[in-house]
C-alpha cells in the first residue's frame, strides 16, 4: 500500500510537472507582469491542455500524498517521495531535450540525499 | 549595461525567490491555521476550515506559490527550477527552529547543508538550456 502510493505520487508528479514545463514553453516567455496583461496570460493557460492535465495530475498527487501520510510516517513519506527529483531531472533531460549538465546531476543527487537527511 | 543573460539570471532570481517564499509562508500559515483543528469526515468541515483566516492566507500563498512557478518554468528548465526551489526546505527548518522552538539535531543541520551545496551547484548552471517562444503572446 505504501509504496504503491509512493509510486502513484512520483509518477503523477513528474509527469505533472514535466506536462506543465512543457505547456509554459508552447506558451512563450512572459516579460509583463503588469496586471492586466497577467489577466491575459491566465485567461490563455486556461486554455492550456498541457497545463489543464497538469493541474489534475498534480491534484492527484496532492491527494495521495494526504492519503500516504495517513498510513505512514512523515520521516518515509517525505524521502521516498523525493525521488521525483531524479526522475523529473532525468525526463527533462530525455523528453523535453533540456541540457543536465554534470553540475546540475551532481546538485539534484545531493538534494536528494539532503532531504532524505532532514526527514531522519 | 545588463547583457541579455544577466538580465535573464536576475530575473530568474526574483521570480524563483517568490517561489519560495510563497511556498515557504504558505505551508507555515496553513500548519498554523490548521494546527489543532478537528476536521470531521464530511467535506463541510473541510470548507469551513478554509475561512478561518490563517489558513485563508495560507491557501493564498499557495495560489501565489504555484502560479509564480508557472511564470518561471515559462523560460527556465525544469531540471533547473526543481532542485534549486528546494531551498525551501532550508528555510521551513530555519522557521520552524526560530519561530515554533522546534529542536533541530546535527544530522537535519547536515541535511540542510547538502541541500544548500546542492541548490548551490544547480543556481551555478545557465537557467535556460532550451529557447522557448519569444512572445508571451498577446497583451505583450
Amino acid at each position: 500500500m505504501k509504496w504503491a502510493l509512493v509510486a502513484i505520487i512520483v509518477t503523477a508528479t513528474s509527469a505533472g510537472e514535466l506536462l506543465q514545463t512543457a505547456g509554459m514553453k508552447r506558451h512563450g516567455e512572459i516579460h509583463d507582469f503588469r496586471p492586466g496583461a497577467l489577466r491575459g496570460v491566465l485567461a490563455r493557460l486556461a486554455r492550456n491542455w498541457f497545463v489543464a492535465v497538469s493541474v489534475v495530475l498534480m491534484a492527484v498527487s496532492f491527494f495521495a500524498f494526504m492519503k500516504l501520510l495517513s498510513v505512514a510516517d512523515l520521516s518515509f513519506a517525505v524521502p521516498a517521495t523525493a525521488a521525483s527529483y531524479v526522475v523529473e531531472t532525468a525526463l527533462a533531460k530525455y523528453l523535453l531535450g533540456e541540457q543536465v549538465s554534470g553540475k546540475r546531476w551532481a546538485g539534484a543527487a545531493c538534494v536528494v540525499c539532503g532531504v532524505a537527511l532532514l526527514a531522519l | 549595461m545588463t547583457r541579455p543573460s544577466g538580465r535573464l539570471r536576475i530575473k530568474t532570481r526574483i521570480v524563483a525567490s517568490i517561489v519560495v517564499l510563497a511556498n515557504v509562508l504558505g505551508n507555515f500559515f496553513l500548519g498554523r491555521g490548521l494546527k489543532g483543528k478537528v476536521l470531521g469526515s464530511t467535506a463541510l468541515s473541510y470548507i469551513e476550515a478554509l475561512f478561518t483566516p490563517w489558513v485563508a492566507l495560507g491557501i493564498a500563498l499557495l495560489i501565489i506559490w504555484m502560479l509564480s512557478r508557472m511564470t518561471l518554468l515559462s523560460w527556465a528548465d525544469l531540471s533547473y527550477v526543481v532542485p534549486v526551489t528546494a531551498i525551501g526546505y532550508v528555510l521551513s527548518v530555519v522557521m520552524g527552529k526560530c519561530f515554533l522552538g522546534e529542536e533541530v539535531s546535527l544530522l537535519r543541520w547536515a541535511g540542510a547543508l547538502l541541500i544548500v551545496a546542492g541548490v548551490a551547484l544547480v543556481s551555478a548552471t545557465p537557467p535556460s538550456t532550451v529557447r522557448p517562444k519569444h512572445s508571451g503572446g498577446g497583451g505583450e
